[in-house]
C-alpha cells in the first residue's frame, strides 16, 4: 500500500454522555476504496464526519488523530483544525456525496450553480470558467445534454441524475479523497448499479481514494478493497474484502455475512399445496390519485389493471420499484384508499365495499417499526385494541390481557413487555409487536407492506424467520410487498412484478427466478449486487449459486 | 431570469379563485355585520339626535326596509360598482371617507414595516444562527417581551418620554407628507416605531424559525461541505431558501399594519383607517364599519396575493414547475 | 435471536416533560411569576387595601408612597388596589375566551382534519374568511353589533381566536391521521370515536397546550386594547387598559397612573408567551411561530 492519503489513528467522539465512537483507526491509500460497513447506530457516519471535519452536532467532544496529505503534499491534521484550515480542505482536499439527493441539493440554486461555487471558492476561476467546467463534469458523470442541464434546478432531475449532479459537485475540483456516505440507499436498485459504476469509473480516471459507508454488506462487496466492520462504535474487524467474505475472523461479521440476504441463499418456502382453494381474487385494479405539487394539484395513475389471485397457505410477492403502486395495492385492500374501478373478493367477501367488522379478516403490518405503534400507548394497549373492537379473546379486560401475553408469546416476546411503550423497544422488537397486532385480528390474510425493509440484516433475518414459521404453524396466507428480490425469493410462492403501476410479470417463484421473461425483471435481477465481492479472485463465478 | 407561463399561471389561478371564493365570503360576513345588530340598526345610530324625517331618509338609503336576499344582491352589487353606501353621520359616501383615510395610513404602514424589518431580519437570521447560545436566548427573551407589550402603552412610553419629557418630537397629529415633508417625518417618528417594533417581534421570532428550519436541511451540510465561506452558506443557501416563508410574513404584517393599526393610530391622533374604524364603532356608523372592514379585507387579500406572486417568482419549484 | 440482541437498544429511561420543563430557568421564572400573579387576582379583594372605587379627591394624583405603593389617580383611587382588582377581571376574561376558542376551533380542526373531505374544505374556507380580517377589527366589529361589557368582550375575543386553534388542530390532526399507528387503527376497523380518543387526542393535545398558553398571552393583549378604547371592560369595573386610558390625559404630570397598570398587562403577556415557547420546546418542538403572526397590533 503506498502512502496514506488520509491516516486516522484512535478516533474518539461523544456527545453529551454518550459515546459514540471509541477508538477507530484506519488509512485509506489514492485510488483505493475503503468501505465502512454496520448497522444503525454502530457509529460509522459520525467516525467519517468527525474524521473530516464536519461533524456538526452541538456538546461533541473529538479526540485522536486524522491527518490528511493534501494534493501539495503537506499533512493536515483535521481533528481540532480551525474553520479555515476546514474550508480550504473540504471540497478541495475532499468531496462529500450524502444519501439522499433529493435533500442534498439546494432547491433554490441551478445545478450548475451549485459545482460552480466550489471552483470559485478553492480554484479562483470566474464565473464563465467555472460554467464550461461544470458543464463538462455534469457531461464526465453520465448527465445527457450537459449544456441545458446545467441550467437545470434539481427539481428537474430524476433521482438518479441528482445524485450524478451531486456526484459532479464532489468531484468539481479533483479532490484526492471522496467521502460517499449510503450513496445509493435512497435510490431503486437499478439505479444504485450504474451510480455504483459511475463511482468506479471516475475513481480509477482520476485516482480517487474513496470511503464508502453502507449498511448493505452486497454494495460495499462491490466498490471496496478494504472493509471496516463497524458495531457500538468500535472497529471489529478492518481487512481486505476478500478476507472479510471468504475468511471472517469476528462473530459479528459472520452473522453480518449470514443475515444478509442473497439470492439462492434458501431455496425458498416449503411447497404449498397447489389444489388450496383461492382466498383472495384481485380484478382490473385501477387506482388514480391526486398529488400536491407546488404549483397545483395533478393525477398519478398509481395502479392500472392489475389482477391477480392468492391461494390459501401461500405468499404471494409484489416487487417493484418506488412508484411501481405496490404499495397502493396493498392501501386499496385494506380500505385506505378507494379505487377507481375493479374487484376484490377476499371468499365470498366484497373486500372493496367492506363493513367495519369485515375488516377483521385481512391484516396489515407497515414498514416502518417506528411510526406504526402509537408513542403514547402500550404495548398492551396497541393489542388488546383489535381484541376489543371486534369481541375477540373474551369479554373480560383480563382475558384480553391473557390473549395479548398469548400473542406476545406467538412473536417471540416475554410477557412482560406488555407493560412497555414503543420508544422502550428496538426496531425488530416493535415489528414483532406489529406482527403480534396483526395476529390479534385471526385474520385470513396478511399483508406485509415492506415489514422488514427498516430493519437491520440480522434483525430483518430473525424476522422473516418468525414469519415464515407462523406461516407454518398456522398456515397464514401473506401478500408480500418488497422491493428486495433475494427476500421475496426466500418468502415467495407467486411474485407479480410491478412497474409503473402495471404488472409486468407474474409467475410462480421458482419459474421467475430461473428464468425471468421480461427485460424489466431480468434489469431488476441483473442490478442486485453480485453475492461475491467484486474484487474476489475469479470474480463473479466462485459461488455457483449466484452465477448468472 | 426563466420562467415557465404556463406554471406561473396555473399557479397564480389556482390563488386567484381561492381568494374570489374568500372574498365572496368577506362580503357575506360583511353584509351579515348589520343584520345581525339586534333592534334597529338606524334608530341605535341616530340615538338622541332622533327626527321622524331623518329616520325614514336614512333608512331608506341604507335599503334596510328590503327584503333580505334582495338587500344582499344590492350590497353584492354596490361592492362591485364601488359604491359602500352613506355614512349614517354625516351622509357623506363610504368609499370618499374610505379613500380619504387611506393615504395617512399607508404613510405610516410603509415606515413602520421598514423599522420592522430593520429590527427582525438582523436579529432573526443572528439568533438563529446562534441557536442554544447566550445571544439567542437573549434574542428570544427580547423578541417575547416586544410581542407581549401593549402597543398603546408601549406608545404612551414613547410620547412621555420623547414628546413631554425631552420635548424632541410632536406627542401626535398628522400632516400629509406631500403638504409638509419634515413636519410629517418628525410627526411619523414616533407612532412608526411603535409600530415596528411590535411587528418587528413578531417577525423576529418568525424569521428565526423559519431560518432554523433551513439551517438543518441537508443542502446546508452539501453548502458546508464544499468549504465555501460563512458568508455564502449563509446567504446563497440559508437565508436564499427562508426567503419564502419571511415573505409570508412580511406580506401578513403590511397587511395587518395597512389594515389599521387601531390602538396606535387613536393614540398618537393618526386619522387613518384604523381610526376611523374606532370613531365608527363608538358613533355605530355601520356602513363605514362595513366598508372599513370590507376595505381592509380586501387589502389583505391583495397582499396576500402580491406574496404569491413573489414566490411564484422566487422558487423555481412553481417558477419551472 | 442472539443476532438481535447485538442491536437492542437499551430501553431508554422515560424522561418526564416536566423534568425537561424544568431545566429551563425562563420557563420556570415563568412559571412562577404567573402562579404569583394567579394567586394575586384570586386574593386581591382580601389583599387590596382600598376598595377600586374608594374616591379621595383630596387625595389625587399622589406619586407612590408607604401609603400608595402605586401612587393614586385623578380621582385619589389606590391604582395598587385597583390594579390587582383589575387582574382577576383580564385573567377571566382571558381564560373564558380562549377555553371556548378551544373548544369550539379545536373540535372543528379535528374533526375537518381527521375527516378531510368536502366538511374540510368547507370549513376550512370559512376559516380562512375569518383569517382575512385583522383580530382587533373583527373583535371590535363585534363589540358594534352587541353592547360593550364584559360577556362582549369575551364573545368577541373568543370568536377571533377560534380559526387560529381550528387551524393548529387541524394541521395535527391531519398528520396524525396520516401516520401509520392511526392507519393500523383504521385497517383493523376500530371505529372512528375511539381513533380519536385513543390516538388522535392524545398524540395533538402538545401544539394545542402550548397554542393556549400563547392565546392567552394574546387575549390578555387584546383585552386591555379593547377596554384601553372603551369598547371592553366598563367603568367603573377596573381594567388595565381602562386605567391607561385615563392616563393619557395625565402623562407629564402622573407617569405612574399609565406604568403600573401598563407593567401589569406586559408581564401577565410575557409570562404566558414564556410558558408556551417553554412548552413548544418540550411538547412540539417542530410547530411554526406564524400562527403569532395573526396577533394584531
Amino acid at each position: 500500500m503506498s502512502e496514506p492519503l488520509l491516516q486516522v489513528d484512535d478516533l474518539q467522539v461523544a456527545i453529551g454522555p454518550a459515546d459514540i465512537v471509541r477508538g477507530v483507526s484506519f488509512a485509506v491509500a489514492p485510488g483505493e476504496t475503503l468501505g465502512i460497513v454496520g448497522e444503525s447506530g454502530s457509529g460509522k457516519t459520525m467516525t467519517v464526519l468527525a474524521a473530516t471535519g464536519l461533524l456538526d452536532a452541538p456538546g461533541r467532544r473529538i479526540s485522536g488523530s486524522s491527518l490528511l496529505r493534501t494534493t501539495s503534499g503537506e499533512a493536515v491534521q483535521l481533528t481540532g483544525a480551525s474553520p479555515r484550515t476546514l474550508r480550504r480542505v473540504h471540497g478541495g482536499q475532499i468531496g462529500f456525496v450524502f444519501q439522499d439527493p433529493s435533500t442534498s441539493l439546494n432547491p433554490m440554486l441551478t445545478i450548475g450553480r451549485q459545482i460552480e461555487e466550489s471552483l470559485e471558492a478553492h480554484r479562483g476561476l470566474t464565473r464563465r470558467a467555472a460554467r464550461s467546467k461544470a458543464t463538462e463534469l455534469l457531461d464526465a458523470v453520465g448527465i445527457p445534454q450537459p449544456e441545458q442541464r446545467v441550467d437545470s434546478y434539481p427539481h428537474q432531475l430524476s433521482g438518479g441524475q441528482r445524485q450524478r449532479a451531486m456526484i459532479a459537485i464532489a468531484l468539481a475540483c479533483d479532490p484526492g479523497l471522496l467521502i460517499a456516505d449510503e450513496p445509493t440507499t435512497a435510490l431503486d436498485v437499478t439505479t444504485q448499479a450504474q451510480i455504483i459504476d459511475l463511482v468506479r469509473e471516475l475513481q480509477s480516471a482520476r485516482g480517487t481514494a474513496v470511503v464508502w459507508i453502507s449498511h448493505d454488506l452486497g454494495v460495499i462487496g462491490q466498490v471496496a478493497d478494504d472493509v471496516l466492520v463497524m458495531a457500538t462504535g468500535s472497529v471489529v474487524e478492518h481487512r481486505p474484502i476478500t478476507e472479510v467474505y471468504y475468511h471472517p475472523q469476528h462473530d459479528y461479521t459472520r452473522q453480518l455475512l449470514a443475515a444478509r440476504p442473497r439470492l439462492g441463499k434458501t431455496a425458498g418456502p416449503p411447497p404449498a399445496d397447489p389444489d388450496a382453494d383461492v382466498l383472495l381474487e384481485v380484478r382490473n385494479l385501477d387506482v388514480r390519485f391526486p398529488v400536491a405539487t407546488p404549483s397545483g394539484r395533478s393525477m398519478v395513475h398509481a395502479v392500472n389493471d392489475v389482477s391477480f389471485e392468492i391461494r390459501r397457505g401461500t405468499t404471494t410477492a409484489l416487487v417493484g420499484e418506488s412508484g411501481s403502486g405496490k404499495s397502493t395495492i396493498a392501501n386499496v385492500l385494506t380500505g385506505l384508499l378507494p379505487p377507481r374501478a375493479g374487484t376484490a373478493e377476499l371468499g365470498t367477501l366484497d373486500l372493496l365495499h367492506a363493513r367495519r367488522a369485515d375488516r377483521r379478516r385481512i391484516a396489515m403490518v407497515f414498514q416502518d417499526p417506528f411510526a406504526s405503534l402509537d408513542p403514547r400507548r402500550s404495548v398492551a394497549d396497541a393489542l388488546t385494541e383489535p381484541l376489543r373492537t371486534h369481541g375477540l379473546g373474551g369479554d373480560s379486560a383480563a382475558s384480553r390481557e391473557e390473549r395479548a401475553i398469548e400473542l406476545l408469546e406467538q412473536v417471540g416476546l416475554p410477557a412482560e413487555f406488555r407493560l412497555r411503550y414503543p420508544h422502550e423497544l428496538s426496531g425488530g422488537q416493535r415489528q414483532r409487536v406489529s406482527i403480534a397486532r396483526a395476529l390479534a385480528l385471526e385474520p385470513e390474510i396478511i399483508i406485509l407492506d415492506e415489514a422488514t425493509a427498516s430493519l437491520d440484516v440480522s434483525v430483518q433475518a430473525t424476522v422473516l424467520d418468525l414469519l415464515a414459521e407462523l406461516q407454518k404453524s398456522k398456515g397464514l396466507t401473506y401478500l408480500f410487498i418488497a422491493h428486495d428480490l433475494a427476500i421475496v425469493q426466500q418468502m415467495s410462492h407467486n411474485v407479480l412484478v410491478l412497474r409503473d403501476g402495471v404488472v409486468v410479470e407474474a409467475a410462480d417463484a421458482e419459474t421467475l427466478f430461473a428464468d425471468p421473461i421480461h427485460d424489466y425483471t431480468k434489469m431488476l435481477l441483473a442490478a442486485i449486487p453480485p453475492d461475491a465481492p467484486r474484487a474476489a479472485p475469479g470474480g463473479f463465478s466462485e459461488d455457483p449459486a449466484t452465477d448468472r | 431570469m426563466r420562467v415557465s407561463l404556463g406554471s406561473v399561471a396555473r399557479f397564480m389561478g389556482t390563488r386567484l379563485l381561492s381568494s374570489a371564493i374568500v372574498l365572496f365570503g368577506v362580503v357575506v360576513v360583511v353584509f351579515a355585520l348589520i343584520q345581525l345588530v339586534p333592534g334597529d340598526p338606524v334608530r341605535l345610530a341616530l340615538g338622541t339626535r332622533f327626527d321622524q324625517e331623518a329616520y325614514d331618509a336614512l333608512r331608506a338609503a341604507s335599503g334596510l326596509d328590503r327584503p333580505l336576499v334582495e338587500q344582499f344582491f344590492s350590497y353584492l352589487g354596490g361592492v362591485l360598482t364601488g359604491d359602500l353606501g352613506v355614512s349614517f353621520r354625516n351622509g357623506q359616501p363610504v368609499v370618499e371617507i374610505l379613500l380619504s383615510r387611506l393615504p395617512a395610513t399607508v404613510s405610516l404602514a410603509i415606515p413602520g414595516l421598514l423599522i420592522a424589518l430593520l429590527i427582525a431580519v438582523p436579529a432573526g437570521i443572528f439568533s438563529a444562527l446562534h441557536e442554544g447560545k447566550v445571544s439567542d436566548g437573549i434574542v428570544r427573551v427580547a423578541s417575547q417581551a416586544g410581542v407581549s407589550i401593549p402597543d398603546f402603552w408601549l406608545g404612551l412610553l414613547l410620547i412621555s418620554l420623547f414628546a413631554v419629557r425631552l420635548g424632541w418630537l410632536p406627542s401626535s397629529g398628522y400632516v400629509p407628507i406631500a403638504t409638509d415633508p419634515a413636519q410629517w417625518l418628525r410627526q411619523v417618528v414616533l407612532p412608526a416605531t411603535t409600530v415596528g417594533i411590535v411587528a418587528g417581534a413578531i417577525m423576529t421570532r418568525y424569521i428565526r424559525a423559519a431560518v432554523l428550519e433551513v439551517a438543518h436541511a441537508g443542502f446546508v451540510r452539501t453548502a458546508v461541505s464544499k468549504g465555501l465561506a460563512p458568508g455564502r452558506v449563509t446567504f446563497a443557501h440559508i437565508v436564499r431558501n427562508a426567503l419564502v416563508p419571511v415573505l409570508t410574513i412580511t406580506g401578513i404584517q403590511l397587511a395587518t399594519i395597512l389594515g389599521g393599526v387601531i390602538v396606535v393610530e387613536v393614540v398618537f391622533a393618526w386619522p387613518g383607517l384604523g381610526r376611523l374604524v374606532y370613531d365608527a364603532v363608538a358613533a355605530r356608523d355601520y356602513p363605514v364599519i362595513q366598508g372599513a372592514v370590507l376595505l381592509i379585507a380586501m387589502i389583505f387579500l391583495a397582499v396576500n396575493l402580491v406574496v404569491d406572486a413573489l414566490y411564484a417568482l422566487v422558487d423555481p419549484r412553481i417558477r419551472l414547475a | 435471536m442472539s443476532a438481535e440482541s447485538l442491536t437492542v437498544e437499551p430501553a431508554t429511561t422515560r424522561f418526564s416533560s416536566w423534568r425537561l420543563l424544568a431545566s429551563n430557568p425562563v420557563t420556570v421564572a415563568s412559571i412562577v411569576v404567573l402562579a404569583l400573579i394567579i394567586a394575586v387576582a384570586l386574593l386581591a379583594p382580601w389583599l387590596a387595601p382600598y376598595g377600586a372605587n374608594e374616591i379621595n379627591v383630596a387625595n389625587q394624583l399622589q406619586p407612590p408612597s408607604a401609603e400608595h405603593w402605586f401612587g393614586t389617580d385623578d380621582l385619589g383611587r389606590d391604582i395598587f388596589s385597583r390594579v390587582i382588582l383589575a387582574a382577576g377581571t383580564s385573567l377571566t376574561i382571558a381564560f373564558a375566551a380562549v377555553g371556548f376558542a378551544l373548544l369550539v376551533g379545536g373540535g372543528i380542526g379535528i374533526v375537518s382534519g381527521y375527516f378531510g373531505g368536502p366538511t374540510d374544505a368547507v370549513l376550512m374556507r370559512v376559516v380562512d374568511i375569518m383569517f382575512a380580517f385583522p383580530v382587533l377589527l373583527l373583535a371590535l366589529a363585534i363589540v358594534a353589533i352587541f353592547q360593550p361589557g364584559i360577556p362582549t368582550t369575551i364573545i368577541a375575543i373568543g370568536v377571533v381566536y377560534t380559526p387560529i386553534f381550528a387551524r393548529v388542530a387541524r394541521g395535527s390532526a391531519l398528520s396524525v391521521r396520516t401516520s401509520p399507528f392511526v392507519q393500523v387503527s383504521q385497517t383493523m376497523g376500530t371505529p372512528a370515536v375511539s381513533i380519536l380518543g385513543r390516538h388522535v387526542l392524545p398524540n395533538i393535545s402538545g401544539p394545542l397546550i402550548v397554542q393556549t398558553s400563547l392565546s392567552l398571552a394574546f387575549a390578555i393583549l387584546s383585552e386591555a386594547a379593547l377596554s384601553f378604547l372603551g369598547l371592553g371592560v366598563q367603568p367603573p369595573d377596573p381594567s388595565w387598559g381602562g386605567m391607561i386610558f385615563t392616563a393619557q390625559g395625565f402623562l407629564g404630570l402622573a407617569w405612574w397612573m399609565a406604568i403600573f397598570p401598563g407593567a401589569a398587562i406586559f408581564v401577565t403577556a410575557l409570562a404566558f408567551n414564556l410558558v408556551g415557547d417553554g412548552l413548544r420546546d418540550v411538547l412540539d418542538p417542530r410547530q411554526r411561530t406564524i400562527i403569532e403572526a395573526r396577533r394584531t397590533a
